[in-house]
């Protein structure tokens, strides 16, 4: 019942904000151009926020996840842009991104260092290497219909899909993690490293594997999020992704995780995503400039928390 | 005595109630102390003294009933403001600020002040001579409070309070994480407080302790002051009766235990030798920090720098707690809340921890299936809760216990190291315990090894069949318990 209430609650809040730009503001928001397009801004920052559930969960951070992204956003446009095949791609790709997180994780496990610290440097690492491989230059990927096929507007013949392929990847995604996460040894053991390390331990779990996996997930979530942001961009972008950290972490925390581990719902994570993504949509809809966009965002990620915290105290 | 007569008392509570919710906590709880006064409050976990206590810090206000402090209505709005009418807790979590001085510490949210800055010399003088006054002038006012003792944080935190001005303090358990020889300083402070007309509110589960500091004590028992008495005139048997609300009859029962194999051999270099066979209980003696723990940490792996030798059931192996699980092998950690448990995970969640793999099918373990082995452990440990899918921080501390020794009879170990497995938790529940582990090693089909350390000596000879003490890491040889006594344990552990 609990649990249950946990979920529903960011879920209230979705529609609460939906409703009341739809009511008060633009019709567009709720038409399909302006389902579309929310989905295609949430796509990115949604699937990256699937792997950081698991990092939060486990009582981790990673603050260089925007950088991820962007750095394989340019290593996936490079690829494409050489004519390697979607395979080749998408596995080099994802293994960079799952190698950037096992990094990530043998500095956390082995150099014992503090998550938020290692991850504020590979910040710049990453975005370090993005720039150099590009030559700071944005490269672009238009062409790539495989690619543009993700998160591109849906063309007639395929509107009954509703909503572009990267959201249904996403959603698809999504479903997977959670049931790992809940029905799986490894999902558990994730929960009870975040929870109680300590505990963990005395319990015979391998606390230091289970941490390395996570952040392996957590990049190879990155480096998908980098290729969608070539598919919705149609190209991969140094500079891209800037401040992505910030959202992804809002949308998980929003969702319902909390930041010292051990809680924490991938569901929760994608409509703290959507969220996010609405008042964006929605303020621009209905012409807010970008400084109030920023204030009211802010808010209300600070609003749900603290509903959040005073829930949990009323439970 | 020649105390003057005073009618008022120092602290007064009348029929104070106060419910959550549905849930009644104090149901008409009434209490009188008087200054000078060292006055016992006991009761099972769940009676509701730690609810009167915050009533009485201000922590929480009451639904109805009143308070009195030397005869003037006293109605706090809020700890701080509880304070400062005089009334001061020491809770068994001791509250300093690890990283500010001694002096800074004491004079914490009440600082001195000389137009603005802090009057730093007043601060120094005056914490030096309120500890020197605590016969403890040997705590430098300058260090920083977290490099202090346990027991030297909790005179700061003494000290504190009479800075304060506090006529009347609490103890909350405070023995709990004291070595014996600061136990005896802390009883001669507490004397000396009270002889000095502060009225003084002592909470403890040990009787022996009521007995030796209090002039009286209140039993509370399902949120309800059952009685007053002069400790000298009551028996233990008819406190205890009082507090559970029948008798308990047999504490320890001891089954007709049969040994078995030798299940484990321990030979850690530097910290000494031990054997347990199937169906029997060895117990762990010694002062706190003689390195009782450290051996069955050891023993398990989780100490660092292990070059032990452990044979497991005849295998010798590496320990590591991850290869001791497969070996049969599980501990329950002294440190319920840090180690012990993942508090906000469920209860079913933390059961099922180490079997985890177990369970699992290719990997895949079904919540129902955790559900239902947590639920017969609930069943049979009689585990107070609303479901297995509960967070076992909800739970009390004698519930959580038995959830953590359920963990290891899930996880279908055949040797048991408890460490402290009565640690703060009622007597009810521990009596529970006792019973469960009697049964454990008495198993007919199955019978298990228990090695248990605890500090409290009456326990280890009323559960265990052989105990040792440890002195200085060095774990003594294992005696029988018919051929000692807790004054010839004492003598071991103490090395007289």
């Amino acid at each position: 019942m609990a649990k249950a209430l946990n979920a529903v609650g960011p879920l209230l809040a979705l529609i609460l904000i939906w409703g009341s730009f739809y009511i008060f503001g633009d019709k567009h928001i709720g038409d399909g151009d302006g389902i579309e397009s929310i989905v295609q801004q949430t796509v990115v920052i949604g699937i990256a926020a699937i792997g950081m559930t698991f990092i939060i969960i486990s009582a981790g951070i990673d603050l260089s996840i925007g950088s991820a992204i962007a750095l394989c956003s340019v290593i996936g446009a490079k690829l494409a842009m050489s004519g390697s095949s979607p395979a080749v791609v998408a596995i080099t790709t994802l293994l960079t991104g799952a190698i950037i997180g096992l990094l990530i994780g043998l500095l956390v496990v082995r150099a014992k260092l503090i998550p938020f610290i290692t991850t504020l440097g590979t910040l710049l690492i990453l975005r370090g290497i993005a720039h150099g491989l590009s030559n700071s230059q944005p490269i672009n990927a238009q062409d790539v219909n495989w690619l543009r096929f993700w998160l591109n507007s849906l063309p007639e013949n395929m509107r009954w899909l509703v909503i572009p392929p990267g959201g249904w990847l996403m959603i698809i995604l999504a479903a997977l993690a959670a049931g790992v996460l809940r029905f799986t040894v490894f999902g558990r053991h994730v929960f009870a490293v975040g929870s109680n390390e300590q505990t963990a331990r005395l319990c015979g779990v391998a606390v230091d594997r289970i941490k390395l996996y996570v952040y392996m997930i957590g990049g190879a979530f990155a480096a998908l999020s980098g290729l969608m942001l070539v598919s919705y961009q149609g190209q991969g972008d140094p500079t891209g992704a800037k401040g992505y950290e910030l959202d992804i972490i809002a949308a998980v925390v929003i969702g319902g995780a909390s930041l010292s581990g051990g809680v924490g719902s991938v569901f929760g994570s994608l409509i703290g995503a959507l969220i996010i993504n609405v008042i964006r949509t929605g303020c621009t809809l209905n012409g807010i400039e970008e400084s109030t966009t920023s204030i009211i965002t802010g808010t209300i990620i600070v609003a749900a928390v603290a509903i959040d915290r005073l829930r949990r105290k009323a439970a | 005595m020649s105390k003057p007569v005073n009618d008022v008392a120092r602290l007064e509570m009348r029929d104070i109630r106060k419910a959550f919710g549905p849930q009644i906590a104090l149901d008409g709880v009434s209490l009188k102390v008087q200054a000078g006064e060292v006055h016992a409050l006991v009761g099972e976990n769940g009676a509701g003294k730690s609810t009167l206590m915050k009533i009485l810090s201000g922590a929480y206000q009451p639904d109805s009933g009143t308070m009195f402090v030397d005869g003037q209505p006293y109605a706090p709005t809020n700890p701080a403001d509880g304070r400062q009418r005089g009334v001061g807790m020491i809770y068994q979590e001791l509250s300093i600020a690890p990283h500010l001085s001694v002096a800074e510490n004491i004079w914490l949210g009440i600082e001195p002040q000389n137009g603005g800055l802090l009057d730093r010399a007043k601060m120094r003088a005056e914490a030096q001579s309120t500890l020197a006054g605590l016969g403890h002038g040997d705590i430098e006012v300058d260090s920083p409070a977290g490099q202090l003792s346990v027991s030297q944080q909790q005179i700061v935190e003494i000290a504190r309070a009479l800075s304060m001005g506090c006529k009347i303090i609490v103890f909350d358990e405070p023995t709990s994480s004291l070595a014996q020889a600061d136990v005896q300083r802390l009883f001669d402070l507490i004397d000396q407080l009270a002889r000095r007309g502060l009225a003084i509110i002592y909470i403890s589960h040990f009787l022996e302790e009521v007995r030796r500091l209090s002039s009286r004590l209140t039993v509370l028992r399902d949120g309800q002051s059952i009685a007053c008495h002069v400790t000298a005139s009551i028996t233990d048997d008819a406190i205890v009766a009082e507090m559970v609300g029948r008798e308990v009859k047999d504490l320890y029962p001891r089954s007709q235990r049969r040994l078995g194999e030798i299940l484990l051999e321990a030979n850690i270099p530097g910290r000494g030798t031990l054997t347990l066979r199937r169906g029997e209980v060895v117990g762990l003696c010694g002062l706190v920090g003689a390195g009782r723990t450290e051996f069955l940490r050891a023993v398990f792996g989780l100490e660092e720098n292990t070059s032990q030798k452990i044979t497991i059931a005849g295998h010798s192996h590496l320990a590591e707690p991850r290869s001791n699980w497969l070996q049969r092998m599980g501990l329950v950690s002294e440190n319920r809340k840090e180690e012990g448990l993942a508090l906000e995970l469920s209860i079913s969640d933390n059961v099922c921890l180490p079997a985890l793999k177990k369970i699992a099918k290719l990997g895949f373990v079904s919540p129902s299936t955790c559900d239902a082995h947590t639920a017969e452990w609930i069943n049979k440990f009689g585990i107070r809760c609303q479901s297995p899918q509960q967070a076992i921080g909800r739970l009390s501390g004698g519930n959580q216990q038995k959830a953590a020794i359920a963990r290891l009879l899930e996880a279908d170990c055949d040797i048991l190291l408890l460490d402290e497995p009565t640690r703060g938790i009622d007597i009810a529940a521990k009596a529970k315990i006792y019973e469960i582990i009697d049964q454990l090693v008495a198993d007919p089909i199955r019978p298990r090894a228990v090695l248990m350390v605890s500090s409290y000596l009456p326990e280890l000879l009323g559960v265990c069949d052989r105990i040792a003490a440890v002195r200085r890491g060095q774990v003594g040889e294992a005696t029988p318990v018919a051929q000692t006594n807790s004054e010839k344990l004492m003598r071991a552990a103490t090395g007289v």
